[in-house]
Formats: structure tokens, sequence, C-alpha cells
């Protein structure tokens, strides 16, 4: 039984490294990986400030779980095809979404690609194939495999990559997903990351199994269960189970150990239903520090690099928002755009009504 | 009496109704430990315990589908979906089984049970968490369908759901969960399902009203009697058994109807009362029923202060009215 094996690690938290299993990737790749990391942070920091503000409404941080957004994302092919939760915008960035799409679309203006439909921290962007969050929780998994199946049927060589938590893990969608991928062996990389809570549920009280990859086995399919603090474990193990769904050899469930170190949402106080102590533990096993570590041990990396690379990031953030701030609302008539293709007659009319109550004739 | 919240008075009911009764048992996401989302089952579960206020996994499905079961075998389960627009992966459930369970076993077996959700927009909420589907509900034979506007209410029609023999969905207007204020008694007591109430007499024009769009229609009454125009209010209350008798009663006297809620227009729960008093009372009527609703579109996020009825809409629907 696998689930008595240490999860798949590369990079130990004091930054010493399995020179074994070490992908040796290039120093420009290594410091990218370092930067988007960094990047991440920064946005989380500069938008739950900016929603105590009251400039967005609300927020989603992923402060704790840089490593396992970037090392995935990184596995990837640009034409691969990202199914998102919603706490997952270093993915995002790392694929080439600009930040400053990210508060287009938190302050729901006139260029937010999803014109104003959605709270805060759904964002997503078709053209780097990073498929919009929807809210209700486990729905993106079946849709997800769905998308891999076509790629099966049409041979055309790519793989889906699709987040979720713990939580959705409860979810008879998750169940349903795994036993289509599983049956019909799709190119999929099912990306559960286990950050230990779902708002106030901890782990140990959303499933009575000790671990979400050994779900995989009754599904019929490899489950394998990896550090999420270590970006390089998670990049090698995606990479494998990437190669894997591209030659053919079906679905994967990644489960990546990693913590939700901030509030469930702008939305939510933690302090009332978990320990300090409990986060202040997973602090230390930070994957920022933890990468930082690794780096500075290989020489590619110093104190000032880093000093620098945090100002800019944060300097970046603030720039991103500010255009967005900057930027009018969408106009009334898109609220009826989308709803199909062409509008019917129902909605023109509506429209009208819409346009005599904001005034405009 | 003191004056309380929306959301105190509910959570006052529930808990009346579990001191009360040891068969209820309320069942949920994120409702015991932490307290709720909303914070509306604080300390329950410190002093229910953790059998009878329950942190379910997060599934809707586990949850509606074994309160179901609970209900079956003789509990009173008070399930709790975070969102409503969360309800849906439950909806199979709801649908077939709950709603169709005294029917489907020719009564051998009945499920009271009261799903509580919060629902409405204006918190900026977007698609996910702002919808009105009391329509999907009150189509399906076998529910009831309960909506309070007032702390009074709420707390009254709660304690008579969770009495109540058959199956009840209970949505919660979360906008006015904190704004709305009233004086409530301390004791339990029942309100009536099926019973409407008028909120103000008049002898112009009729508004109908529920959950936080009845505060709306109260705004334009307030406002076009300025005017000279007298309206009569009518929250509501219970959307599935509506009360035919006090709507058609009071058209007859007004000869006019607005009807007026946030759920889209198409199939809305208005449309049903407007066919209702058009076969029942066509000749009273001076002027078209007109139905001030969301639109047809899905719930939006900036633009959802066009999107939601408001006073002034309902004022230019009276006038519409009056006019014709
Ligand atoms: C179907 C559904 N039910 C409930 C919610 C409310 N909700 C939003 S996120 C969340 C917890 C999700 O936990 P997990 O899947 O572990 O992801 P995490 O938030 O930890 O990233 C809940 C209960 C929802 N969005 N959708
Ligand atoms: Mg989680």
């Amino acid at each position: 039984m696998k689930e008595f094996e240490e999860p798949f690690q590369i990079i130990a938290p004091d930054g010493t490294c399995r020179s074994d299993l070490d992908p040796n990737l290039e120093e420009d790749a290594l410091l990218n990986l370092y930067r988007m990391m960094v990047l991440t942070r920064a946005v989380d920091t500069t938008s739950v400030i900016l929603q105590r503000q009251g400039k967005i409404g609300f927020y989603v941080p992923s402060t704790g779980e840089e490593a396992a957004q970037i090392g995935s994302a990184y596995a990837l092919e640009p034409s691969d095809l990202i199914v998102a939760a919603y706490r997952e915008p270093g993915a995002a960035f790392l694929r080439g979404m600009p930040v400053e799409r990210l508060y287009h679309q938190a302050c729901g203006n006139a260029k937010d690609l999803l014109k104003g439909r959605q709270m805060p921290s759904h964002f997503g962007d078709g053209s780097v194939n990073f498929v919009p969050a929807s809210s209700p929780v486990g729905t993106q998994i079946p849709i997800a495999v769905g998308a891999a199946w076509a790629s099966k049927m049409k041979k055309d060589g790519r793989v889906t990559l699709v987040y979720f938590g713990d939580g959705a893990t409860s979810q008879g969608d998750f169940h349903t997903g795994m036993n289509f991928a599983g049956v019909y062996r799709v190119p999929i990389v099912l990306f559960c990351k286990n950050n230990q809570w779902a708002i106030s549920c901890p782990f140990s009280k959303q499933t009575a199994s000790g671990s979400i990859h050994i779900k995989a086995m009754a599904y019929g399919f490899e489950g394998r269960q990896v550090d999420g603090n270590d970006v390089l474990a998670v990049y090698v193990a995606t990479q494998q189970a990437v190669a894997k769904a591209r030659r053919g050899g079906g679905p994967t469930l990644l489960e990546v150990l990693t913590y939700r170190i901030g509030p469930h949402s702008t939305s939510d106080d933690p302090r009332r239903y978990r320990d300090q102590a409990e986060v202040d533990l997973w602090k230390q096993k930070d994957p920022i520090d933890r990468f930082r570590i690794y780096l500075e041990q290989k020489g590619l990396w110093c104190k000032e690099d880093d000093e620098r690379l945090c100002a800019e990031a944060e300097a970046h953030a603030k720039e991103a928002f500010d255009v967005a701030e900057n930027t009018p609302m969408p106009p009334v008539e898109s609220l009826f755009e989308d709803v199909y293709e062409t509008p019917t007659w129902n909605l023109k009319e509506q429209d009208e009504f819409a346009r005599l109550k904001v005034g405009q004739t | 009496m003191p004056e309380i919240t929306l959301l105190q008075a509910l959570s006052q009911g529930l808990w009346a109704e579990m001191e009360r009764d040891e068969r209820v048992v309320l069942l949920g996401e994120d409702i015991g430990h932490a307290g709720g989302v909303f914070v509306l089952t604080k300390g329950f579960q410190e002093h229910f315990g953790e059998d009878r206020v329950i942190d379910t996994p997060l599934s809707e499905g586990g949850i509606i589908g074994t309160s179901i079961g609970l209900a079956l075998n003789g509990l009173r389960p008070v399930p709790e979906i975070q969102f409503v627009d969360f309800i849906y992966p439950a909806f199979d459930l709801i649908v077939n089984e709950m709603a169709k369970m005294r029917y489907r076993t020719g009564g051998q077996y009945s499920v009271p049970m009261v799903v509580r959700s919060p629902y409405g927009g204006g918190i900026r909420g977007g698609h996910y968490h702002s919808q009105s589907p009391e329509a999907y509900f009150a189509h399906t034979a076998g529910l009831k369908v309960v909506i309070p506007s007032n702390p009074y209410d709420a707390k009254g029609l709660l304690i008579s759901s969770i009495r109540d023999p058959d199956p009840v969905i209970f949505l919660e207007p979360k906008k006015i969960y904190r704004a709305v204020r009233g004086e409530v008694p301390e004791e339990p007591y029942m309100v009536p399902l099926g019973e409407a109430k008028v909120t103000r007499e008049g002898e112009d024009l009729t508004l109908i009203g529920y959950g936080t769009m009845l505060h709306v229609c109260m705004e334009a009454a307030e406002a076009v009697e300025k005017e000279g125009v007298s309206c009569e209010v009518i929250d509501l209350r219970t959307i599935m058994p509506f009360d035919l008798d006090t709507i058609l009663g009071s058209v007859r006297k007004t000869g006019r109807l607005v009807i007026v809620h946030e759920a889209p227009k198409t199939c809305g729960f208005g449309a049903e009362i407007a066919a209702q008093v058009s076969e029942r009372a066509l000749l009273s009527l001076e002027a078209p029923i007109i139905r001030v609703t969301g639109f047809d579109t899905p719930f939006p996020y900036s633009l959802e202060d066009v999107y939601l009825p408001d006073a002034a809409s309902v004022v230019r629907a009276i006038h519409q009215s009056m006019n014709f």
C-alpha cells in the first residue's frame, strides 16, 4: 500500500537537495520559477491590503501554496489546458496572464475578460488556455475530464490539468470525474491541492481516509502524494504525470500536500476555528524560503537579489492594480451579452428597460 | 420586547426548536465549530454537542441525501446549504426524493425536514452568491417554500417549518440578515405557513413582494403616497402554498397589481401569481399586471444595481399602471 510511503520530495525543508532526483533545470528556468512564486506572494499581500482598503470587494489568498501552483503549471506545454479552481493565480501568471488581468477581473471593469460578471478571484484567460474558475466546488473535475477526453478523441496531443482542493474530493463530481477518467483513460492530471482545510473543516474531518492519493487505486489508476511546498518535487511529479498522459497512459491523481496559511478568503477569520500554533508550524515549511535556500546554496541567488526582486514584485502588483482601478466599468448593455450567442427577444426588451433604469435613454 | 436582527431571530428560533425537540439536528458546512459563515449557529455546537450540530464534509448531495434518510428514520433534520447557489448538487435528491417521498410511497413514509439557505443579491456576490431560485422549488410538487422579510416572521415561520409534517425549503434574505431589526418575543411562537401578511393597507394598487424585495415595495409605496397614490403591500411570506385569498381580496379592492421579485422574470414566481389573478379576477383589473424583476440573465457582479429591482423601478411600474 502506497499510503505508507513518504510524500515525493526533492528539496528538504532545510534546502538540501536529493541530487539523484534533481531535474537539473537551467539557471534561467530555476530563477523564473522563483520569480513567479515571489510575484504570486506579492500579489496576494497587495490584494489583501486592497480589500481591507475597500478597493476590491473580495480576494482568495494563496499564500503558502505558491510551489504547488507554479511547479505544476511549469510542467505543462503552453497548448495544454488548465481548468482552475480559484486559488491558483500563480499558475495563471506562469502561463502568461498579466497581473493586470487579475485586477481587471477583481475590479469587474470594462477590461475584465469576464466582463464584470464574477466575484474577484474567478479570473481566467482563454488566450493562455486557462479556463476561469466557477465557484461551485468540484464541478470543474468532470468538465476537465471531458476536455481531456476530447483530446483523446481528436488525438490533438493536449493534456488537461485540473486543480481542486481537499474539500472538493467529498463532492460526487470528484468521484464521477475520477471514474470516467479511469474508464476512458483520458489524458488528464487530477491535481488535488490538499491545503489541510476547507474553510473551517480540517482534512481529518473531510474524509476517514488518511490520504487522498489512495483513492485513485479504486478507480484503476495511479495516485501519488507529493510535498507541495517543494517546487521541484511538484514540477517533476506533474511532469511525469503529463508525459504519461501524453503517451496514452491515462490519468494520474496527484495529492499535493501544502497549507493554506491565510484565511479561506478575505471574508473569513480562521482564528474562529484553528490554532495559530499549527499555522506557525507550517510557516516554517514555507515554499518560497525553501526554494530560496536551494538557490542560494547553488550560488544563484543572494540577499540583495532577493530584496530587489521583492520590491519589484510589490511595485508590479501595485502598478497593475492602478491601471485596473482607473479603467471604467463595463457598459450597461454588456449585461445582456453572452447569455446566448445572439440575444433573444426578451433580453433585447430588458436591455431597453435597463437603459431606461440608468437614465441612458 | 427586545429588538433583534433577522439573523438573530432565526438563530433564536432554531435554538428554541432544538431545546424543545431532541430529534432536531443541524447539518452543514462550517456550521458547528466555526458557527456558520454568517455566524448564525454560533454557540450551538458547544451547547447541543457535535451529534446534533454536525459539521459535514463538503457535499451538498451528502448533506441533503443523508438528511432525507435521517428524516425517514424519525429525526427532524434542518440541513443548511451555505449559499443557495450551491444547492444544485442536491437537486435530484430534493426534487425526486425529498419532495416525493410521501407520494411515491403511498403515504407510508414522509420526510419532515427544513432545508435552510441564504439567498438573494445585493451583497456584491456575483452569480454564485446571489441567486433566487424559489421558482424551481415552488414548481416541484411536494415542497413548501418559505421566505421571511423581517425578524418576527423569520422566527415564527422557521418554527412552523420545523414542526411541519412536510419538507420545506426555507430561504433567508441574506442582504438584510443584519440590516433589518424588529421586536421579537423571546419565547417560541408560530407564524402559520401559507398566510400572507398585508404590511400596508391601501386603495389604489396592490404591490406583492417577499424577502428583501418586500422592503423595496414598502419604499416605493411610501414614495407614491406623497403623490396621492395609495398602495396596499402584501408580504407573501410563504411562496408555496401561496395565499391566493389575500391576493385576490386585495386585487378586487384595488384593481391594479405590481409584483416584485429579484429572480429572473421569465417563469419567475410572479408569472404564477399573474396567471392566477387573471384566471380568477380579470374583470376586477383596471390595468395589466406588471412584474418588476431581475433580468433573464445570470446574476452579474459589477452591474448588480442595474439588475436588482429598486424602489425607482417599482415607482415607474406604479405610474405605468395608474396611467393605463
Ligand atoms: C458546491 C459548493 N459548496 C460550498 C461552497 C462554499 N465553499 C467555497 S470554497 C469551500 C471550501 C473548499 O475547500 P477545498 O476544496 O479544500 O479548497 P480550498 O478552499 O482549501 O482551496 C466551500 C465550502 C462552494 N463554493 N461550492
Ligand atoms: Mg482545502
